[in-house]
C-alpha cells in the first residue's frame, strides 16, 4: 500500500497511470449490446447462407 | 456455417476488451467509445473476407477502429476534438470511472494532447504494440510514431507538473480518502 512505483521518474509515472486508466476498461465485462450484436451478424450470415443451398 | 467464421467471431469476442480499452482511452467518454466500437464490429465483419486467419486480429480490429474515428471527425468537423465543455460532460457523467483523483487528473492532461499522438503514446504504451505495429496501425513511418510519442510525453509531463503547482496537500475531496487510509 502507498507505494509509489519508482520514485521521480515522471516517464514511469506517465506510464503506470496510462496502463492504469486502460487497463481500467480492458478489465470490464463485454458490454451485453456488443455479445447480442455478434448473434445477430452471425445469424444474418447463416439465414443467408442457408438460402443459397 | 464455415469453421472459418466461428473462429473470427471467437477471435473478434477476444479482442474486444483491448478494443473498447483502446476506444475509451481514445475518445473519453463511454456512450461514445461503445458507439465507436459497433461500428468497428460492423465494418470489420463486413470486412471479414479481408482478414488473414492467424494474423493479428488486434491489430486489425485497432486500424479500423482508428479509420473510422478519424473519418467521423472529419465528417463532424471538429466537434469530437476536444474542448473544456467536453471534458466536463465526461467527468459529470463517470465520475466513478477513473478511480482516483489521480487519474482524473490524468485524463484531463491526456485529453489536452493532439489525437495523433494521444493515439501514438497509447498504442505503445498501454496497449502493448511495438513501435513498428503502431506505424502500421496509424499508417505512418516508424520515425514519426517515435517522435509522436516523445512529443506525447514532454507534453503530459508540462501539463501533469503544471496542475501539481496548485495541487500540493489534499484538497477536499482527497482529504477524506488520504484520512481513510490511515485506519484501514
Amino acid at each position: 500500500m502507498g507505494k509509489r512505483p519508482s520514485g521521480d521518474d515522471p516517464n514511469v509515472q506517465i506510464a503506470v497511470k496510462l496502463k492504469a486508466l486502460y487497463q481500467s476498461v480492458q478489465e470490464e465485462a463485454i458490454p451485453a449490446r456488443f455479445l447480442d450484436l455478434l448473434e445477430k451478424l452471425e445469424a444474418a450470415e447463416r439465414s443467408v447462407a442457408r438460402g443459397k443451398e | 456455417m464455415s469453421p472459418e467464421n466461428n473462429d473470427f467471431k471467437r477471435e473478434m469476442l477476444a479482442a474486444l476488451p483491448s478494443l473498447r480499452a483502446f476506444a475509451m482511452s481514445l475518445i473519453g467518454r463511454h456512450d461514445r467509445a461503445d458507439d465507436l466500437v459497433q461500428d468497428t464490429i460492423m465494418k470489420a465483419w463486413a470486412k471479414q473476407d479481408h482478414f488473414e486467419m492467424g494474423t493479428n486480429m488486434k491489430a486489425w480490429l485497432f486500424t479500423i477502429l482508428r479509420n473510422e474515428l478519424y473519418s467521423q471527425m472529419r465528417k463532424r468537423g471538429r466537434e469530437v476534438q476536444d474542448s473544456d465543455g467536453h471534458l466536463t460532460e465526461t467527468l459529470a457523467h463517470h465520475p466513478e470511472q477513473y478511480g482516483s483523483l489521480d487519474l482524473q487528473d490524468f485524463r484531463r492532461a491526456l485529453d489536452k494532447l493532439p489525437p495523433d499522438q494521444r493515439e501514438a503514446i497509447i498504442l505503445v504504451g498501454a496497449s502493448g504494440f511495438s513501435y513498428e505495429e503502431a506505424a502500421t496501425i496509424c499508417g505512418c513511418a516508424l520515425g514519426t510514431i517515435k517522435s509522436r510519442v516523445n512529443r506525447a510525453r514532454q507534453r503530459l509531463q508540462e501539463i501533469l507538473q503544471v496542475r501539481g503547482e496548485n495541487d500540493y496537500g489534499p484538497d477536499e475531496t482527497s482529504a477524506p480518502i488520504t484520512s481513510r487510509a490511515f485506519v484501514s
